[in-house]
């Protein structure tokens, strides 16, 4: 099988910092990482790869530093890995991403071969859309599966999967054909650690670095800002709450911790206590 | 989205909406049914919907889609009560279930029959899924997972949606492409009052699909067991654990609260991306927006991502060893102490001030 991860570097969200006066996002020192959520789903083509032989290639789109990335995805076990990184993306919105993707995916097929399934994450943690793998799917007519939770069956002869995918209230078990664009859910699996070989393959590796050119994108009307239908008018910091937080001094112990902060709760909220009697005693 | 702000040039950019998009006209909302039931999402984005097609002049219409039959039908009549003008009744065979490939076919046929200035999608598994193909196949502007919508003074849809994980707000405007497309957040939108004696127009549509064309098949739907389900959208108590806990064993403590309080429980979202609690948990941008009476979040630092899901609780509550933390600027209550130790205590101090067993005795 060959399958392909399309993979983002991002932020890690838990350090980031605005900048109180320009509002912008401070990236000086903040480190980066692999999406979180793109890792479920390259698991799970390791796994499919593993048993059923064949390649896993990676796929980003990015500045040259998200080579980093794809150097990670190497040391976790991917075969091959593609950069995709040129100044006419900058600022694309999700319709101009997938277009250039879209395009990379259909450079790297030629190259490499037609792929089987091409996996990406169920969304970012910094763009957050979850519309990047549906786009990719439906400029590349690949039948789309998003939120998977498992791969119960896969018959790579036949070209047939057969998911379950998480729906509202329950999980629809789905059979569909290959090729497919499928996101897994996060828990799905547990993300292997590199193996040492791998390691030291990844750090040797030579990642394939192209330019808008390179991958035959040639309608640069549809890349980045200009070919992007939505523009950002305003961005700005959440409104700070005008009162802060009434601090309860910790007691003694725990006990009169507790009972010096349900007392503060029902002060303030005094028809609470008589809602959560109700609700306590399953009223 | 874009991960870089945009240069100021592009922010200024005109609005020429090209001669073939004039006519696009009204307010449109899809309506989530599964399996007979209406998500209540869809009935949120109605008074929402219902406010941005009276600023525009316009009509309000939901988008029904469906098997043929009763529950399609009372689902287009329903949206009549939470505010809709005009309801597009789209019955098939092949739309009894939610399967992307039908779906996508069915709401791009509709639109370009139709025509929507503004088409707005709850930010749902099936909304998201959805939206993303209907959008890419129009090649129009899609703003996902929006928590504010208003219409500017020229008519453009201004919708503002967090980004970075919700550490900055960004509005953002489809200018020259129709319709303008949107997904939002359930519960971010107020729930619209219901009005029984409001009627519309129906207008059935038949998109144009074969099931032996639609290659995806559903072989079966497997309901959640009723006892694992979480409300969490709709509780009146929540209790949440953040990585405070420092272990998945420990959010048995948060378990433990809830299970004495009758509330239920959720998570911040390093808890999910660490495989601790499942997704379903979740609050905050990525997960479940929450509006309880009282939100108790032990050992959740409060990063906006996590805030924008709890801001419309009325009472939050924080326990946090950081008296920094973020959720300090927007919890009502807060104290600074080790959530780990003070959870059992909690849990045993409102076991007895909640008992009626307790309240009796020390009445009598």
């Amino acid at each position: 099988m060959k399958i392909l991860v399309c993979i983002k570097q991002v932020p890690d969200s838990a350090q980031i910092r605005v900048h109180p006066v320009t509002n912008t996002i401070m990236r000086q020192g903040v480190p980066t990482i692999i999406n979180p959520y793109d890792l479920f789903s390259l698991e799970e083509a390791l796994r499919l790869r593993d048993k059923f032989g064949g390649e896993v290639t990676v796929l980003t789109m990015g500045p040259p530093m998200a080579s980093e990335s794809l150097r990670k995805a190497l040391a976790i076990g991917a075969d091959r890995a593609v950069l995709l990184t040129d100044r006419f993306f900058a600022g694309s919105d999700t319709l101009a991403t997938t277009y250039a993707l879209a395009q990379a995916i259909r450079k790297i097929e030629q190259t490499f071969g037609k792929q089987d399934i091409v996996f990406t994450g169920k969304q970012t943690i910094d763009g957050d859309t979850a519309q990047v793998g549906p786009g990719i799917a439906k400029r590349l007519g690949l039948l789309q599966l998003t939120y998977i939770s498992k791969i119960a069956e896969c018959d790579p002869d036949k070209g047939e999967v057969v998911v379950e995918r998480r729906a509202e209230g329950g999980v629809q078990v789905l059979k569909t054909a290959m090729p497919c664009l499928i996101t897994m859910i996060e828990g799905s699996n547990d993300v292997r650690r590199g193996a040492l070989g791998d390691t030291l393959r990844a750090a040797r590796a030579e990642i394939v670095t192209w330019s808008a050119r390179d991958a035959e994108i040639e309608d640069l009307t549809k890349c980045g800002l200009k070919g992007s239908p939505t523009i950002v008018k305003k961005v700005f910091a959440p409104a700070p709450r005008s009162e802060k937080a009434a601090f309860i001094e910790p007691g003694k112990n725990a006990a009169e911790s507790a009972d010096a902060l349900i007392a503060a709760i029902f002060t303030r909220h005094p028809a609470l206590e008589a809602d959560m009697t109700k609700l306590a005693s399953g009223l | 989205m874009s991960a870089t702000p945009p240069p100021p040039a592009r922010a200024n950019a005109k609005k020429e909406l090209p001669e073939h998009f004039r006519d696009y006209k009204h307010v449109w909302v899809f309506i989530e049914a599964e399996r007979g039931d209406v998500h209540p999402v869809s009935w949120e984005l109605l008074g929402e919907g219902r406010k941005l097609a009276d600023k525009l002049g316009v009509e309000l219409a939901s988008v029904v889609l469906g098997e043929p039959g009763e529950a399609t039908k009372a689902a287009a009549a329903e949206s009549f009560s939470y505010g809709a003008d005009v309801a597009y009744l789209v019955e098939h065979p092949a739309l009894a279930d939610y399967r992307n490939e039908s779906y996508a076919k069915a709401v791009t046929q509709l639109v370009n029959t139709h025509k929507p200035e503004i088409l707005l999608l709850g930010a749902t598994n099936l909304g998201r899924d959805l939206a993303g193909s209907v959008a890419t196949t129009l090649l129009t502007g899609l703003t996902a997972d929006c928590t504010e919508l208003a219409v500017d003074a020229d008519g453009s849809l201004a919708a503002t949606r967090p980004t970075f994980g919700g550490s900055l707000l960004c509005t953002i405007y489809t200018l020259n492409y129709r319709p303008q497309m949107a997904t939002i957040r359930p519960r971010v939108m107020a729930m619209p009052a219901r009005d029984a004696d409001r009627t519309g127009r129906i207008v059935p549509f038949t998109p144009d699909l074969a099931e032996d064309e639609i290659i995806t098949k559903l072989l079966r739907f497997v309901p959640d067991r009723d006892s694992n389900k979480s409300n969490l959208a709709f509780a009146d108590v929540v209790v949440a654990g953040g990585m405070g806990l420092q272990s998945a064993e420990n959010f048995q403590l948060v378990k433990n609260l809830a299970s004495v309080l009758g509330a239920e429980f959720g998570c911040s979202r390093p808890l999910v991306q660490k495989g601790w609690i499942s997704s379903d948990r979740q609050i905050g941008q990525t997960g479940k927006t929450i509006r309880p009476k009282l939100y108790i979040a032990a050992g959740i630092s409060g990063a906006i991502q996590h805030r924008v899901g709890v801001e419309g609780a009325d009472c939050i509550v924080a326990i946090n060893t950081d008296k920094n933390a973020p959720i300090f600027d927007f919890a009502h209550v807060g104290i600074v102490t080790d959530a780990i130790r003070l959870l059992p205590a909690l849990t045993e101090a409102f076991r007895q001030r909640l008992s009626p067993h307790q309240r009796d005795r020390l009445a009598g």
